[in-house]
């Protein structure tokens, strides 16, 4: 927490500054100082963010390239939003931030997404985020209750729980997975779908998403091309052994609900004090496995739980609370969590994919990646410290735009990537969610909480294609592809931002008492926080004119190519 | 009924047409869309190369299907039958197909290494193992790609895959990729309900804020993106839509079809084959049968696919379009010869079977030969490359072509796979 109210210390320390030089009185102490200010202004006084600027420029050096210019006020302003809240500023913000006169604007609005004024906002884009990477978007599974699981995330984030708290209270969750229910317990929700056929998939994703690495194929053979082996996945998967899946029932009914337990394990062999299980080897012979974590740290093989015997001996161990404790002190899980969080500001993380973090992949910046990962253990893994670092760094600040010097930085042929400039990348379609209501002023009337967040589920349903396999693998055509442009051509969300009616956006900017230039002023920077070109202008004249007077239809007809085009929908 | 549901069908579409040529100024895209009407007026249909994958999402165990292995411990209960191919024998739970496969050819000599489902299917749309720095195109996005310029008059997209995603089209960009649509054939948002003139205003407003962007050279994905909205006015405005409307069908063919989502997603690709799709993908999942698989093939997985596939196969037959379609039957892998303790199989790449047939593939052979157990091929293995390789050459697509990945990199196509001189005459 000693740095989380970053803007202020910052501006006392200015204060600090001036009152020196009042009192000392010396003037030709005036160089120094201002250039020293100077030099921490470029990291805004935080040793993390100079770390990331120095690693990030050798890097440049190295390639040879020059970093692009900065972005302008309102693209880095649009990012910002974007990428912490999960939406486009609103006109206000937009022109509050450019107004802004302060060296420091920079790290105060980043402040300020982070504080408490948009901690809502901030929990309800983190919830998203991670429902995704916890359970997928697909709405099918039976065992996962999406709104328990949101829930969870939005109060953790909320709060700001530590990342190590946070990965721990998952990974050994017990109670109840539906909110409403006696025992609630939101977090059950990442490991109630995955706890079929032994676990597998519980043990598949926790190594994956907490620690970066890909165990899938070691279920049933050594790895191809890393030092993964079968008895590793075994020896992981041995510590889901004590947890079950329990389905709720009320008197008969079925109450829609999962309720995880551990239970005492008596092992596949039958003796509880040494819980075994057996896996089969490509020949066919068998091969016992205990619980061993991925760097080899054993654990005791009993299958019995904590318990104290009647002389007060204690015995027994709870799996998953061990398992727990080796994530969070394992050097992979805070690498794991840069690499994840650094993607989302940048586009792309160290590696490709992100959540394969094995020896046979080598990340492009390896020592940013593990410096930053040490000093996010640091900083007590606060979540929202490192997005400062991140969204304050100069890579971040840089405009899209490729220039002569640094057009070989694009990883989107396969280079790795050297963050030179801001990599174009489609909104997720939650943030093109969030994005339209704000755009049109829509989310204020919004239901908010659950049941907005249930609404958007059904919306983004229609995006998502299941492959079929046991282990729940999906995909969307969210993608830039002919869907997606067919329902911001003409789907109901967007017909909804560009309706007409009475009280409704377009109205209330039609009857504004505003010119028709400051109208168009006025979508343009909703959408695209600028102003319009001069053929921009022109065209939206000449719709004034096709319209036969008729304002508020031009200005719809102006909205949806808004809306409909590139630059809204490409963070940039 | 409003402006714009008229434009799909034809006459509207005339009407559409009018209105747009009288607008002031055309967007870009309206302008193409109109200049390919213009340039095929006459509606002439020249002969098409095209294919259908019927994808096998899970992974089928082939030795339950294609490749029987009756006395075997591994062979599981199923009975092998004979089929209209001399010395061709399949599953009994087949037997509609038993009476097409000399249609069809079996290639029982896959070995190939990827087992996990992703990685799998992607090596066996595209070819080549997934790599961390590339994304390569797959089958739909190439043969498109390739085939593309034999209809010109094609105003809907020439990779359509039904029920699945597919793989996407990789380093050849996204106006390649998927279309994907339900087996219903309905295709969401296609009516904006106003009028054409309005239309093309919008666009030409739209296309002025595109250009802008593209022209500041901030990366490929800003030009993608107007590809892609050409593309979809070409598409909102056609009467070939009409081809995604399986279920105007006479209930007599639906139901021959079998009425499942793969059944009508069979049907659809006939249609589309009909209208010109060079590549249409139909997508049956479920067959990660880690348990009680017997039971689950012959109730229900094989039913449906017999019925389909035989259906599709004898339909294009009738129609002369076989010789001009190839049909590639696969997965992402097969299933263990060994039967794990829950009755089920588990994931198992290295000796497995495709069924192939049309366009210029031989008919009613088999290729290759496993192990009695069938956990070994026992002849020349083939790869996912070769079989790649002789889906294009039955398509007289030529193994010359060489792509230019993003970065350069010279790719050739079908990873450089040999073709199966057995499924050649």
């Amino acid at each position: 927490m000693a740095r989380h109210v970053y803007s202020e210390r910052c501006r006392s320390k200015s204060a600090f500054f001036g009152a020196y030089l009042l009192i000392a009185g010396f003037l030709t102490a005036v160089a120094p100082i201002a250039a020293a200010a100077r030099e921490k202004d470029e990291h805004f006084g935080l040793p993390e963010v100079k770390f990331i600027n120095e690693q990030v420029a050798a890097g440049w050096s190295d390639a040879k390239l020059k970093p692009s210019e900065p972005a302008s006020d309102q693209e880095w302003c649009r990012r910002v939003h974007l990428d912490i809240i999960g939406r486009v500023p609103t006109v206000r913000e937009l022109d509050d931030y450019v107004a802004d006169s302060s060296p420091v604007k920079r790290a105060d609005l980043v402040g300020r997404l982070l504080g408490d004024d948009y901690v809502d906002e901030y929990a309800r884009n983190w919830a998203d985020v991670w429902t995704t990477v916890l359970v997928g978007r697909s709405l099918e599974n039976d065992n996962v209750n999406r709104s328990g699981m949101r829930q969870w995330l939005r109060r953790s984030f909320s709060k700001n729980v530590p990342y190590d708290r946070f990965v721990s209270e998952l990974v050994t969750a017990s109670g109840v997975n539906k909110a409403g229910e006696k025992g609630f317990n939101g977090a059950t929700n990442f490991l109630s779908g995955k706890l079929e056929d032994n676990g597998i998939q519980a043990t598949a994703k926790t190594a994956q998403v907490f620690l970066g690495l890909q165990v899938q194929c070691t279920q049933c053979h050594n790895h191809p091309f890393n030092k993964g082996k079968q008895n590793q996945f075994w020896e992981f998967n041995a510590f889901f052994r004590q947890v079950r899946a329990l389905r709720k029932f009320e008197g008969t009914r079925d109450v829609q609900a999962i309720e995880l337990v551990d239970e005492d394990w008596a092992g596949e062999g039958g003796n509880a004090s040494q819980a075994e299980l057996y896996y089969e080897l490509r020949n066919g012979q068998m091969k016992v496995a205990y619980p061993v974590f991925i760097d080899g740290t054993t654990v005791d093989s009993t299958g019995y739980l904590p318990a104290k015997m009647d002389d007060g001996t204690e015995y027994g161990v709870n799996r998953r609370q061990a398992l727990a404790q080796l994530i969070v002190d394992s050097p992979l899980m805070p690498r794991a969590a840069v690499n994840r969080i650094w993607s989302h500001f940048f586009g792309y993380g160290f590696t490709r994919p992100i959540d394969d973090l094995g020896e046979h992949n080598a990340p492009s910046h390896p020592e940013l990646l593990d410096g930053l990962g040490e000093r996010f253990r640091g900083q007590s893994f606060d979540t929202k410290e490192l997005i400062r670092w991140i969204t304050l760094s100069h890579a971040y600040s840089l405009s899209s735009r490729i220039g002569k010097g640094n057009a070989a930085d694009d990883p989107a042929v396969g280079e790795k990537p050297k963050f030179s400039h801001f990599y174009l990348r489609q909104m997720r379609p939650e943030e093109l969610y969030q994005s339209l209501l704000t755009a049109t002023e829509a989310d204020q009337a919004e239901e908010k909480g659950e049941k907005a967040a249930r609404k958007k589920d059904e919306w983004l349903s229609q995006f998502i294609i299941a492959f079929g396999t046991d282990e729940g693998d999906e995909a969307t055509t969210f993608n830039g592809s002919i869907p997606q442009v067919l329902m911001m051509f003409n789907g109901d969300l967007v017909k909804t931002a560009t309706g007409t009616g009475k009280g409704g956006f377009l109205d209330r900017v039609a009857a504004s008492g505003m010119t028709n230039a400051q109208r168009i002023d006025s979508l343009y920077a909703a959408a695209l926080a600028r102003k319009p070109t001069r053929k921009e202008i022109k065209l939206a004249n000449q719709m004034m004119v096709a319209r036969k007077g008729d304002a508020i239809s031009a200005l719809q007809d102006i909205w949806w190519a808004v809306l409909n085009s590139n630059e809204f929908i490409i963070n940039h | 009924m409003s402006a714009s549901s008229r434009l799909i069908d034809g006459m509207s579409r005339r009407h559409f047409m009018s209105h747009a040529a009288g607008a002031a100024a055309l967007a870009a895209p309206a302008t193409a869309f109109t200049n390919s009407i213009l340039a095929n007026a006459a509606d002439l249909k020249k002969r098409h190369k095209s294919a259908i994958l019927l994808w096998m999402g899970g992974g089928p165990s082939t030795m339950d299907i294609w490749d029987l292995k009756p006395g075997a411990a591994t062979g599981g209960p199923f009975k092998p039958i004979s089929t209209s191919a001399d010395g061709i024998q399949i599953c009994e739970h087949m037997p509609l197909m038993a009476q097409q496969m000399h249609h069809m050819s079996l290639v029982r000599s896959m070995s190939t290494r990827e087992a996990d489902h992703m990685r799998g299917r992607y090596y066996m749309h595209t070819g080549y193992v997934p790599n961390p720095n590339v994304e390569h195109p797959s089958y739909g996005a190439v043969i498109a790609h390739e085939l593309a310029d034999q209809v010109p008059d094609l105003e809907i997209p020439p990779f359509v895959s039904v029920g699945s995603g597919s793989v996407g089209p990789g380093f050849l960009g996204m106006s390649w990729s998927p279309f994907v649509v339900d087996s219903n054939g309905n295709v969401r948002n296609l009516d904006m309900g106003i009028d054409p003139t309005r239309l093309s205003q919008r666009l030409e407003m739209l296309s002025a804020i595109e250009e802008k962007f593209i022209g500041e050279k901030r990366g490929a994905s800003s030009d993608d993106h107007a590809k892609v909205l050409s593309k979809t006015v070409k598409l909102m405005t056609s009467d070939q839509m009409e081809s995604f409307k399986v279920m105007k069908e006479p209930k007599d063919v639906q139901d021959r079809y079998g009425n499942t989502g793969f059944g009508r997603g069979c049907l659809m690709a006939r249609r589309l084959v009909e209208q010109g799709v060079p590549f249409v993908e139909v997508d049956l999942g479920g067959w990660d049968n880690h348990a009680d698989i017997f039971k689950t093939l012959s109730d229900n997985k094989l039913p449906e696919l017999d019925k389909a596939m035989a259906a599709l196969v004898s339909d294009l037959a009738e129609r002369g379009l076989l010789d001009d379609t190839a049909i590639i039957w696969m997965g992402e892998f097969s299933r263990t010869p060994n039967i794990n303790g829950n009755g089920g199989r588990d994931h198992w790449a290295r000796s497995w079977s495709v069924a192939v047939g049309g366009a210029g593939f031989k008919r009613g052979v088999v290729v290759g030969e496993t192990s009695s157990d069938g956990k070994e091929v026992v002849t020349e293995p083939y790869s996912a490359q070769d079989l790649m390789a002789s889906v294009l050459k039955s398509l007289d697509i030529s193994l010359e072509t060489t792509f230019t990945a993003k970065n350069g990199r010279p790719m050739k196509i079908a990873n450089a796979g040999k073709v199966i001189k057995e499924l050649f005459a």
